[in-house]
């Protein structure tokens, strides 16, 4: 257990971030459910989130972002909640149209 | 405190000291909910009553029947644990945990007299307000899993109500934190010191008003009557509590009663003066004799003691008034609720937030500029004022020449 | 002996990264929740955990307004807003609906190559991989005691210019909180308190401008989530004339 023994870096906080990056990739990849996407879609944001504040971080690099990855967290958080707002209203109307939320089924526009 | 037991150990075990202390903490905070909510089950069966011209509860323990919440308590121990086969299990079990988990975090970060806050946070403040936004996902979780559409529009009405509530309820808070210039609870308490004057509630006519729609916003998104409307029985028969009985039943009921504790003890930090008394006699006496009682360890941790009955006070105060509103006004409907969130409270509330704004920024005097304690600018958020503990303490064995190098020097 | 030497050389356990270990695999472990579950539910759960784990995660790099932050809004109102929808649409057909087995194979090749890219990438650079911020903080902080005390030998008075510089490193080194919810405020509104201006790149150091966007932005998305929530009403007021 000698890894608890030193003190984390920046790559730890990049390796989080891109795992959730990841499973969000994966999740908008392979779900059906319009929501599930939207769901995939925060997961993604959230792994962006993680590395701005990494790379602010003045535990890990003595020329941070500083204060500047923290803002641009904030716009993340702030813009995740406006897109989930008009995907919401989205998926809704699809729902109130079609009467079904799978993605699959939203073929209308197909040639 | 974590330093003090950190004390004890020797150099590789110091972490047992501060879980010590953090057990300590958390074993206290645990207890003030608990023992707060065997409390106002039981105030709550009394006011009601006397309010509907009854007695309440007057067999079980004694005259005035405060064993009452005991014997409920055994009650529900004993009843038997049902999940509709509908329901989701893991979730339907999950979910008076979370709500209960939710309620008790909120009060990591608040503090019962100066200084005496388990985490000292600079944004404490803010944490506590979305904390407290976490425990609707509780009724949320509750309510779809348990299979019935009851349970459902109880979940639905719980969770549009909070969210829109929020937004009133935030700026509300920013009002205080507007005027403190920090987010730091306890700061924003020991800013109010001295006499009831210098409350923040007296800061202007305002915020006199804010006060009253940040509690109307706080017992709506605690969900109490009048406001309860993801459990009105009329309508839903218990909205997200129809289908639990027994013990997590209960979580769910000490959740509430925990939130309803936590927004009191919010408010009469943010609006009436936290821990300071109405006559600053502790206070008042360390002005007058610094140098014997400020640095008295033992008169300061008095002085704190009387500081968290003085919160506990205010705070009971707050709970026993949303009991009063509980049982005196009638439910509102759920067009009403929104309304009354949209139109009434968000107006009224940034009408007053620009009116605070132009009053400090103006400078106009007002029942705060009576008696003034010291300037609002002198109070350090908590983590400098560690800063400067520790800076004082290292001056200190600075200033005096350290035994260590005098036993070097003799050896 | 090489073990004895590692424990010799640093004797405890950091806390800050047990502590890390335990956030970071909550929030991996829902995260692999939310992308395995077919119950839109569920995922939903376990999406809520996964947030706050990482807000946690944001507490633990000092940036703690910005976890605040991910709590109130994203926990609080944004995944608030997304089971409210699941809710409106959680009909029993919707609620689970299976992937096929093609798409799975697929998406996990995909994914799986995207992270070994990554993981490397995040582990290629050596002074990333730890970080030396607090052996720094706590030498810095040795260092200047160490002057304060020879200058005390010498018979200087300590000035309050040096007390105070004790007192950054203190709490540099005690727990390097950067105290930031401040200075954010202030950049939003259009000034840097942490960077000096610099009178050869004068302006565009603050976010005044894209503050402003964003909440003409947010009036936007709300108008238009409004719009689009009552255009059925309208498209059946219509049918039914």
């Amino acid at each position: 257990m000698s890894f608890l023994y030193e003190p984390i870096g920046l790559s730890h906080y990049l390796a989080v971030g891109a795992f959730l990056f990841v499973c969000g990739i994966v999740c908008m990849a392979t779900k059906r459910n319009a929501l599930g996407i939207l769901i995939g879609i925060e997961l993604v944001l959230n792994g962006a989130i993680l590395n701005f504040i990494g790379f602010a971080s003045p535990y890990f690099r003595d020329e941070n972002l500083g204060l500047d990855g923290h803002l641009i967290a904030l716009f993340v958080i702030v813009l995740a909640a406006a897109e989930a707002a008009v995907a919401l209203a989205i998926a809704l109307n699809f729902y109130n149209n079609h009467a079904t939320i799978d993605v699959d089924r939203a073929s209308e526009l197909k040639g | 405190m974590g330093e003090y037991f950190a004390g004890w150990f020797p150099a590789d075990w110091e972490f047992l000291g501060y879980t010590l202390a953090a057990l300590v903490q958390a074993i206290l905070l645990i207890h003030v909910i608990a023992l707060g909510a065997f409390v106002f089950i039981w105030a709550e069966r009394k006011v009601s009553g006397r309010i509907q011209d009854r007695l309440g509860p007057t067999r079980t323990g004694g005259k005035f029947g405060w064993l009452q919440s005991l014997a409920d308590g055994i009650k529900l121990l004993s009843k038997e644990d049902l999940m509709p086969k509908d329901a989701d299990p893991i979730l339907f079990k999950l979910a008076p945990y979370v709500s209960l988990a939710a309620s008790f975090t909120a009060f990591v970060a608040v503090p019962f007299a100066a200084g005496w806050v388990a985490l000292p946070l600079n944004i404490g403040l803010f944490f506590v307000i979305a904390i407290l936004g976490l425990e609707v996902f509780g009724v949320i979780l509750a309510g779809y899993s348990s299979g019935s559409k009851w349970s459902l529009f109880g979940a639905m009405r719980q969770a549009a109500q909070v969210v829109s509530y929020e937004v009133p309820l935030g700026m509300c808070v920013v009002v205080p934190v507007m005027i403190c210039g920090t987010m730091d609870l306890v700061a924003i308490g020991e800013q109010q010191r001295g006499w009831f004057t210098n409350w923040l509630i007296f800061h202007d006519p305002f915020i006199f008003i804010i006060f009253w729609v940040y509690f109307a916003c706080a017992v709506a998104s605690v969900n109490r009557a009048p406001f309860d409307l993801a459990e009105a029985e009329s309508e839903l028969v218990a909205g997200f509590l129809t289908e639990y009985s027994g013990m997590r039943w209960s979580l769910f009921f000490m959740a509430e009663y925990g939130s309803m504790i936590l927004v009191s003890l919010l408010a009469s930090i943010l609006f009436f003066g936290g821990w300071n008394g109405p006559i600053p006699i502790f206070t008042g006496l360390i002005d007058w004799f610094p140098d014997y009682l400020g640095n008295s360890w033992v008169f300061t941790t008095f002085a704190n003691l009387v500081g968290v009955v003085n919160i506990l006070l205010k705070a009971s105060i707050g709970v026993i008034i949303m009991m009063w509103v509980r049982w005196t006004f009638p439910r509102l409907r759920v067009d009403q609720v929104i309304t009354m969130c949209l139109k009434y409270c968000v107006p009224i509330a940034a009408v007053c937030l620009l009116g605070v704004m132009f009053w400090t920024a103006l400078g106009i005097g007002f029942l705060n500029d009576l008696v003034p304690s010291q300037p609002r600018a002198m109070v350090r958020e908590s983590w400098v004022e560690e800063g400067q503990r520790r800076e004082a303490k290292r001056f200190d064995s600075l200033q005096t020449p350290s035994t260590d190098s005098a036993k070097g020097e003799v050896e | 002996m090489s073990e004895l030497l590692l424990a010799a050389a640093q004797p405890t356990i950091n806390w800050h990264t047990v502590m890390f270990y335990v956030t970071a695999i909550f929030a991996c472990g829902f995260a692999v929740v939310v992308t395995t579950t077919n119950n839109i539910v569920r995922m939903a759960f376990a999406l809520i955990v996964s947030l706050a784990a990482t807000s946690g995660l944001l507490f633990l790099a000092g940036a703690y307004f910005v976890g605040a932050m991910q709590l109130m809004i994203y926990v609080g109102g944004t995944v608030v807003l997304l089971i409210f929808g699941v809710m409106l649409t959680a009909q029993k057909a919707f609620i689970t609906m299976r992937t096929r087995a093609s798409d799975w194979i697929l998406g996990l090749l995909v994914g799986g190559a995207l992270f070994s890219i990554l993981l490397q990438l995040a582990f290629l650079i050596p002074q990333w991989q730890s970080s030396d911020y607090q052996a720094a903080a706590d030498a810095e902080l040795a260092a200047y005691v160490e002057k304060l005390k020879a200058d005390k030998a010498d018979g200087k008075v300590i000035t309050q210019e040096q007390r105070d510089e004790l007192e950054r490193l203190e709490i540099a080194a005690d727990d390097g909180m950067p105290q930031r919810s401040g200075e954010i405020g202030l950049a939003l509104v259009g000034v840097r308190a942490d960077k000096a201006q610099r009178p050869d790149e004068p302006g565009l150091a603050g976010y005044l401008l894209p503050f402003e966007i964003v909440s003409i932005h947010l009036l936007v998305v709300l108008v238009g989530a409004a719009y689009l929530a009552r255009a059925r009403r309208h498209s059946h007021a219509g049918a039914s004339q």
